[in-house]
C-alpha cells in the first residue's frame, strides 16, 4: 500500500482523447483498486462523513464490505438509503458533503467515499444485483410527478414499503435531467441510468411517459378521476432562464437546456439520430455553473471552440472543482470577470458576435460574494457564431396553474415541509428542484424519501 | 406506443392520421397540439390537433411533407404506431373559456392557408357545436391542395375557398379575399384568426392592421420539449418574450415579430435538409453538390 495520507487514484480517460468522443471520461475503480481504497477508512465510531451525506448512507458500514471483498453486501447497505448509487457515485459534488467531513480528510486525502459508491453501485448493475422488493402491496395508490431523482426516489421507497405507485414523465424518457441535462461524457445513460431506472421498475413501479401533468390530466383528476391517495410532485426546475438583453433571440443563441436536450435526450451528436443541432464552430457559454461546464464540453465535444463568459472571478465559479478542472484539461478557454451586454447579429438574424463588458469584483452582497461591477469604457466584441445562456432555471408553473390550493413562493417554487413534503394542499407532497430551486441530484433524493414518508404517514393515519 | 387507426393521403404532400392516445383525446381542446415522434431516432415533431373524439379515444392530425421527419411519418401506415404522442399542449383558443352568451354575439372570420385549414377546422367545428356560426376563407395554391372541403362547409357559416391559380372559388390570396369581404361587401367581423404559413400570417396581420380588425395567429415556431423547458419555441409578443409551446401557440398577431419569426424558423432547415438527402441517396450521397456540405 503506498502513502496513506493519498487516495487511491482513479484512472480517466486522456483529456485531448476524450475531448472529441461523448465516452465517459472517468472509468472508475476495479475491484483491487476499490478494496485498497477500502482499507483508508477508519471506520470512525463516530462517523462525521454520514452527517455529511443528505440520505446518510452507512458509509463506513459499506466500505468495510467493500475492504472484505463483500461488494453484495456492500450494496444492500447502501441500498438501504439510496436508489440511484451509481448516479450519484459519479455526480455527487462529494468533495462538498461526505468527503468534505471524513477525518481522513484533516491530514491528507479523504476517503474516495463517492468512487467507492460508484464501484460497488457498478458491481451490482453488471452483475444484476437486484434491490428487495415488497413482499406484497398494500392496496394503496400513489402518484409521482417526475422521474427525475426526486420522483425515482420517492417512487421506490414507497414501492418497498408496499404502495403501488405510478410515475407520469412529461417527456419520452425517463431520468429528468439525469437524461436530459448531465451528458453522457459524465453520466453514461444506457450503462447507468436506464439501468438504475431498471432497478426501481423492478420494484414494482409502474411508469408512463408522455404525460403531462397540468395538461394531459390534472393532479385534482388523478386523485378523484384514478383514485390515487396521494400525489408525489418532483418536478423539477426546469425552465429556463434569459438575460433580457438585446440580440437574444437571434439565430444561434440558445438556453443551456435546449442545447443539452438535443444533443442528450434527442442524441443529436449521434448522427444515426433525426433530431439536428446546429453546434456552433466559436461559441461563448455564459454562466459559470455544473451546466454551464456541461454545455461548454458538449459544444467542444461537437468540434467548437469554447469559451465561459462569467461575471465574477474564479474563485466564485458555482461549478464542481472536478467539473472546472476537467473542462480546462480539455482546452476550454474561461473568459472571466466578463458580462455580455449585447448579442450582435447579420441582416439574416444570424449571431456574429457578443459584446462584453469587463468587471471588477466589489464589495461582498448579500450571499457574501464580492459583487462584480462593471468597468466603465472597457466594451469590447468577441466575434462568435453561437451563445449558449445558461443562467439558471426556475420551476415550471404548469402544474402550480392547475392545481387548486398548492402554494407557491415568489421563486415559482412549491411550498413543502422539509421533513414531510407536505404542501398546503391535503394529500399532495412535494421535493427536490421544484421545492428548492435548482439544486443537486442528492438532495433531491433526500427530499424524495422525506416525501415517501410523508405520504406513508398521512396514508397509514386516514 | 400510440397506434395509427386511420391513415389517409389528402392531397399531394398533405396526410391525415387519426391516433389512438387516451390521454390527449380525453382534455384537448381546439388550438392546442400534440408531439409526435416516430421511434427511437425520430426527432419530437409538433402537430396541431385537428380532431377528436372523445368516446374513440382518437386524436386527429393533418400534416404536409416539408423534410425528413414529415416525410418519414407520411410512410406510416393504418395499424402502424408512433413511440411517442404526447398532449394536449398549449394554451386552448381564447373562445373555449369566454361567455357563451357574449361569443354568440361575435362575428369571427377565420382565415386559413394551405395545411392551416387543419386546425383551423376544430376550431370551426367547436364553435358550430355552440351555436355559433363563424365565416371561413381558405386558400390553397390549386384545387387539389384545398383541404378538408366538405368537413368544413358543413360547420363553417360562409365558407370562402381561394386558390392562387384561380382553379377553384376566388382567384388570388386569402388577403385579397379579406379585403373585398370587408371593404367591398361591408362585411362586418369583430375578431379574426388566421392559420397558416408565417408568411400568410404576417400579411393578414399588416391588412387586418389597417382594417383595425383584431386577429389571433397561431405561431409555429421550431419546439423541441414543449413544455416550457428548452425555450427554442421563444418569439417576441410586443416588448415581451413568450414561449410559443406554453403561452401559445396563440397569440395577438398585431404584436408578432413575424420578421424575427421566420428567420428563426430557417434555423435548422440547412441541417435537416441534409439529413433527408443523406436518407435519400443513402451512401451515394457524399457531398459534392456544393451545396450542402455531404456529412461534414
Ligand atoms: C446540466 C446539468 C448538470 C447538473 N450537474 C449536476 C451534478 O453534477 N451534480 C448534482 O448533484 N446535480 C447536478 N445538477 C442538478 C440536478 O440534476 C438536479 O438538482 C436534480 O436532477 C433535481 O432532481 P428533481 O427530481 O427534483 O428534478 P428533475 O431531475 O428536473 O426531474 C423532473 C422531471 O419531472 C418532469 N416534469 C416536469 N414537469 C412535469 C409535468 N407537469 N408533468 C409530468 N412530468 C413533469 C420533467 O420532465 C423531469 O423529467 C445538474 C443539472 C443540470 C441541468
Ligand atoms: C405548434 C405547432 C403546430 C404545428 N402544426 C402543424 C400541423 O398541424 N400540420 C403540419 O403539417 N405542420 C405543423 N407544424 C409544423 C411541423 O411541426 C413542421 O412542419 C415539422 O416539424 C417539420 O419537420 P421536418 O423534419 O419534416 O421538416 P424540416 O423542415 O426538414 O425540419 C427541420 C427542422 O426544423 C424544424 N421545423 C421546420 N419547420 C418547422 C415548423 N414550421 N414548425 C416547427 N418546427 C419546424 C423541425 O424541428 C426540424 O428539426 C406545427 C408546428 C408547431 C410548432
Ligand atoms: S450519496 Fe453523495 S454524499 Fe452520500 S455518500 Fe454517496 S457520494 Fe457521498
Ligand atoms: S469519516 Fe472517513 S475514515 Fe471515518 S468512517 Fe467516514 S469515510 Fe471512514
Ligand atoms: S419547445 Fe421547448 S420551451 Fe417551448
Amino acid at each position: 500500500m503506498a502513502d496513506i495520507l493519498k487516495a487511491t487514484p482513479v484512472r480517466e480517460q486522456d483529456p485531448k482523447v476524450r475531448a472529441t468522443n461523448f465516452e465517459e471520461v472517468c472509468y472508475g475503480y476495479n475491484k483491487e483498486e476499490a478494496m485498497d481504497e477500502a482499507t483508508r477508512c477508519l471506520n470512525c465510531k463516530n462517523a462525521r462523513c454520514i452527517q455529511g451525506c443528505p440520505v446518510a448512507i452507512n458509509i463506513p458500514g459499506f466500505i468495510m464490505k467493500v475492504k472484505d471483498g463483500d461488494i453484495e453486501g456492500a450494496y444492500e447497505e447502501i441500498g438501504k438509503s439510496s436508489a440511484l448509487p451509481a448516479v450519484c457515485g459519479r455526480v455527487c459534488p462529494q468533495e462538498s458533503q461526505c468527503e468534505a467531513k471524513c477525518v481522513r480528510g484533516i491530514k491528507g486525502e479523504s476517503v474516495s467515499i463517492g468512487k467507492l459508491e460508484r464501484f460497488v453501485a457498478d458491481y451490482a448493475l453488471e452483475n444484476n444485483i437486484s434491490p428487495k422488493k415488497a413482499e406484497k402491496t398494500n392496496g394503496h395508490k400513489v402518484a409521482v410527478i417526475g422521474s427525475g431523482p426526486a420522483g425515482l426516489t420517492a417512487a421506490g421507497d414507497l414501492a418497498k414499503a408496499g404502495y403501488e405507485v405510478t410515475v407520469f414523465e412529461a417527456l419520452h424518457e425517463l431520468g429528468g435531467v439525469l437524461v436530459y441535462g448531465i451528458p453522457e461524457f459524465r453520466l453514461p445513460k444506457d450503462k447507468v441510468v436506464k439501468k438504475e431506472i431498471e432497478k426501481v421498475k423492478e420494484l414494482g413501479v409502474k411508469f408512463e411517459t408522455n404525460v403531462v401533468i397540468g395538461k394531459s390530466t390534472t393532479i385534482d383528476m388523478l386523485m378523484e378521476e384514478e383514485d390515487f391517495e396521494a400525489v408525489f410532485i418532483g418536478s423539477g426546475a426546469g425552465l429556463p432562464m434569459f438575460m433580457g438583453i438585446p440580440g437574444e433571440t437571434a439565430n444561434g443563441v440558445f438556453s443551456a437546456n435546449e442545447y443539452l436536450t438535443r444533443s442528450n435526450l434527442m442524441k443529436a451528436y449521434d448522427n444515426n439520430y433525426d433530431t439536428p443541432i446546429a453546434a456552433g464552430k466559436k461559441v461563448a457559454v455564459v454562466g459559470g455553473g455544473n451546466v454551464a461546464m456541461d454545455a461548454a464540453r458538449t459544444a467542444l465535444r461537437l468540434g467548437a471552440e469554447v469559451h465561459i463568459v462569467y461575471r465574477r472571478s474564479e474563485e466564485e465559479l458555482p461549478a464542481r472543482v472536478e467539473e472546472v478542472h476537467h473542462a480546462k484539461e480539455e482546452g476550454i478557454i474561461f473568459d472571466l470577470l466578463t458580462n455580455p451586454i449585447e448579442i450582435l447579429a447579420d441582416d439574416k438574424g444570424w449571431v456574429t458576435g457578443m459584446k462584453c463588458i469587463r468587471m471588477e469584483l466589489g464589495e461582498a452582497d448579500a450571499s457574501g460574494r464580492r459583487r462584480p461591477v462593471p468597468i466603465p469604457g472597457s466594451e469590447f466584441v468577441i466575434e462568435l457564431d453561437t451563445v449558449i445562456m445558461s443562467l439558471g432555471t426556475s420551476p415550471n408553473p404548469l402544474i402550480a396553474s392547475t392545481t387548486k390550493g398548492l402554494e407557491i413562493n415568489q421563486r415559482q417554487c412549491v411550498v413543502a415541509d422539509d421533513e414531510t413534503g407536505q404542501t398546503s394542499k391535503a394529500f399532495v407532497f412535494a421535493g427536490g428542484d421544484a421545492v428548492t430551486g435548482a439544486a443537486t441530484v442528492i438532495l433531491a433524493m433526500g427530499a424524495g424519501k422525506a416525501g415517501a414518508k410523508g405520504i406513508d404517514e398521512a396514508l397509514s393515519q386516514k | 406506443m400510440y397506434k395509427i387507426v386511420k391513415a389517409e393521403k389528402l392531397a399531394d404532400m398533405i396526410y391525415l392520421m387519426d391516433v389512438k392516445a387516451e390521454r390527449v383525446a380525453r382534455h384537448c381542446q381546439p388550438g392546442q397540439f400534440v408531439i409526435v415522434k416516430i421511434d427511437e431516432i425520430g426527432e419530437r415533431v409538433p402537430l396541431t390537433i385537428c380532431d377528436y373524439d372523445r368516446e374513440a379515444g382518437t386524436v386527429t392530425i393533418v400534416f404536409q411533407i416539408v423534410g425528413a421527419s414529415t416525410e418519414r411519418m407520411s410512410r406510416l401506415q393504418e395499424g402502424d404506431s408512433f413511440k411517442d404522442f404526447v398532449g394536449p399542449l398549449g394554451v386552448a383558443s381564447e373562445f373555449v373559456t369566454e361567455d357563451l352568451e357574449e361569443l354568440k354575439k361575435k362575428k369571427i372570420l377565420f382565415v386559413a392557408g394551405g395545411v392551416g385549414a387543419a386546425p383551423v377546422y376544430p376550431q370551426v367545428k367547436w364553435l358550430h357545436e355552440h351555436g355559433v356560426e363563424a365565416d371561413v376563407i381558405v386558400g390553397s395554391k390549386t384545387k387539389d391542395m384545398l383541404l378538408l372541403e366538405d368537413e368544413m362547409k358543413a360547420v363553417a357559416g360562409n365558407y370562402y375557398p381561394c386558390t392562387d391559380d384561380g382553379s377553384y372559388g376566388h382567384s388570388g390570396m386569402v388577403t385579397t379575399k379579406i379585403e373585398q369581404l370587408v371593404s367591398e361587401e361591408g362585411k362586418k367581423y369583430d375578431v379574426c384568426v388566421a392559420i397558416g404559413p408565417m408568411i400568410m400570417m404576417k400579411f393578414v396581420c399588416l391588412l387586418t392592421k389597417k382594417l383595425d380588425l383584431p386577429t389571433v395567429v397561431s405561431m409555429n415556431p421550431i419546439m423541441v420539449d414543449g413544455t416550457g423547458m428548452c425555450g427554442a419555441c421563444r418569439l417576441h409578443v410586443g416588448d415581451e418574450i413568450k414561449f410559443a409551446c406554453v403561452d401559445g401557440p396563440e397569440f395577438d398577431g398585431h404584436l408578432v415579430n413575424f420578421d424575427e419569426s421566420m428567420e428563426r424558423q430557417t434555423l435548422y432547415k440547412t441541417a435537416e435538409g441534409r439529413a433527408w438527402l443523406k436518407e435519400k441517396e443513402g451512401d451515394t450521397h457524399h457531398g459534392g453538390c456544393g451545396n450542402c456540405g455531404g456529412d461534414e
